[in-house]
């Protein structure tokens, strides 16, 4: 089984691209499932059921920070995959905070971003877009060659060895170049003793059990506090 | 607790190379129906054109996007494109080969015309001080309505902002290969447009319904069906029609301007 991990913006287009290669796949004869990791709702589970007819799940965090109940449900998640003997495990996380990147080493990782986020936006999206082997950019239809370029030389800046392949969302056209890019990816035997590539938050503090309120008395374990001053004029 | 890996401050300076291109070959799949294209084999060199024509429906845009996504026979079409005559080394990724020249009409980014020129300009390492000035230059000479260096973008007319877009393709983009689908309606002088790109010796297909812009091009595909069916050059005879054709276009263009800035029209001016 090849478990690939999709990470990205809200609604950057990640859906969009698994259905596209997913639909590839399926003619011949590849089968692929989807488990979907979000923060509080998402449709996606059961538009990758209906629309494409193939087994998909959701995880939702709620009430738990979204990335440390990403990690924690990993093992679950790659064991559905081998009772389903699907050939194609992708995750599709969302809701995370952009501190975090849900990509494994040794596991294939793609993000999604689109054209429309800004010239800025890949700068602030931390280790998702920074440690990816692919950068998958949607929703070129919406813009000019020279958005589109400048787009590309800013996702460079930040990562400067994943593939970056173009892809229209709507029409699929990108989708036959990001599966060529399959064919050098290998099975995972198991996930269990793999490694985040990078860390997650930490957060043990009181807010983390349902505190809610705010001031000092409230806060306890692990807190950090915002430098209003620079550390040399603090005595 | 977090010890952050590889993820720091961007590597200021770093810009992709983009190899240069002498010809695209296309070689030949299958059109709609499964049937084999009469063209096999089809060959373009940096500097020319390739004018794409056919009804509605008869596969121009799906043979751009073959173009596009570099086919290897894993298309529809089942086509196979070679640059320089091999298939290209890293064929997940046509980003930095491909320029586009969409239908799309203006621009999202906002902030004014001088500083957009400047930071496409620096993300390929042109730095010359009179950049703006020939982008510009070249844009107003393809629109009717001026566009100044500090012009805001998103104030731009759909004429004007294809005209930038253009000028920049010409100017600035990097990318061997251009494709066009469809401009004619653009509200910009088509003609000197394809004339600003060829004369950048970038190597152009062009989807098209014009009669013009297609014998412009000297070589013209003819699909069919989802297949390529003929391959014609602009001969002699045509070239003559082309002159032709250019001086009804003309008067075409000035009539539209007589009649939408409330003028009447008069035999004097046909
Ligand atoms: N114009 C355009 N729209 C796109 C493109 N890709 C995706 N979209 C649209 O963007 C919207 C969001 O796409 P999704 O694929 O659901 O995005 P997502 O990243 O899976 O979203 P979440 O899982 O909810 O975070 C949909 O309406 C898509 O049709 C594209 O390349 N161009
Ligand atoms: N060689 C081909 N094999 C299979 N389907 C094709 C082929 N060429 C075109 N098509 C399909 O035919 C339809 C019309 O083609 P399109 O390229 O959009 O035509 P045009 O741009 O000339 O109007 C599209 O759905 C396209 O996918
Ligand atoms: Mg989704
Ligand atoms: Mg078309």
């Amino acid at each position: 089984m090849k478990i690939i991990t999709v990470a990205g913006t809200p609604c950057a287009g990640k859906t969009s691209v698994i259905a596209h290669l997913v639909r590839l796949f399926k003619s011949e004869g590849v089968e692929a499932a989807v488990a979907k990791f979000d923060a509080l709702a998402t449709g996606d589970d059961a538009f990758y059921r209906k629309e494409l007819g193939i087994p998909a799940i959701k995880g939702l965090s709620d009430y738990v920070c979204p990335d440390h109940y990403y990690v924690s449900n990993l093992e679950e998640v790659y064991a559905w995959g081998k009772e389903l003997k699907t050939d194609l495990l992708f995750i599709e996380t969302a809701g995370l905070c952009f501190r975090c990147a849900p990509h494994i080493e040794g596991v294939p990782a793609i993000t999604v971003i689109d054209n429309l986020g800004g010239v800025d936006a890949p700068e602030k999206m931390g280790p998702a877009l920074s440690l990816a082997d692919v950068i998958v950019v949607t929703k070129s239809d919406m813009v000019s060659q020279a958005e589109k370029e400048v787009f590309r030389y800013k996702v460079r800046l930040v990562n400067s060895t994943a593939a970056i392949v173009q892809f229209n969302g709507l029409t699929g056209t990108g989708a036959v170049m990001l599966k060529r890019l399959f064919e050098a990816w290998q099975d995972v035997a198991g996930i269990s003793e793999a490694a985040l590539r990078y860390s997650m938050p930490a957060s043990i503090c009181s807010y983390c059990t349902g505190e809610m309120r705010i001031g000092k008395p409230y806060q306890s374990g692990n807190v950090k506090k915002i430098q209003l001053r620079p550390e040399s004029e603090r005595t | 607790m977090c010890t952050p890996q590889r993820i720091g401050p961007p590597t200021e300076g770093f810009r992709e190379t983009v190899p240069a291109m002498a010809t695209l070959t296309i070689l030949s799949g299958t059109g709609k129906s499964g049937e084999p294209e009469a063209i096999s084999r089809l060959a373009i060199n940096a500097g020319e054109c390739l004018a794409v024509v056919g009804p509605t429906g008869s596969g121009k845009s799906e043979l751009l996007s073959d173009i596009e996504q570099l086919a290897c026979g894993d298309t529809l079409s089942g086509r196979k494109i070679l640059l320089d005559g091999k298939v290209p080394e890293n064929h997940w990724s046509s980003g930095g080969i491909v320029a586009q020249l969409s239908q799309k009409t203006g621009f999202i980014m906002d902030g004014t015309v001088e500083d957009f020129i400047r930071l496409h300009g620096r993300s390929k390492g042109l730095e010359r001080p009179d950049l703006v000035e020939e982008v510009l230059h070249m844009t107003n000479s393809l629109c009717g309505e001026p566009v100044l260096p500090e012009s805001r973008l998103q104030v731009l007319s759909g004429g004007q902002s294809r005209a930038l877009m253009i000028a920049d393709i010409a100017c600035i983009s990097d990318a061997p290969l251009v494709l066009i689908d469809e401009i004619e309606n653009a509200g910009i002088d088509k003609l000197q447009a394809l004339a600003a790109l060829t004369a950048s010796s970038k190597l152009i297909v062009l989807s098209t319904h014009d009669p013009i812009l297609t014998l412009m091009a000297r070589k013209r595909v003819v699909m069919k069906q989802g297949a390529m069916s003929t391959l014609r050059e602009t001969t002699a005879e045509e070239g003559h029609c082309l002159e032709r054709l250019r001086a009804v276009d003309a008067v075409l263009f000035r009539s539209r301007d007589l009649l939408r800035n409330g003028q009447s029209l008069t035999d004097g001016v046909l």
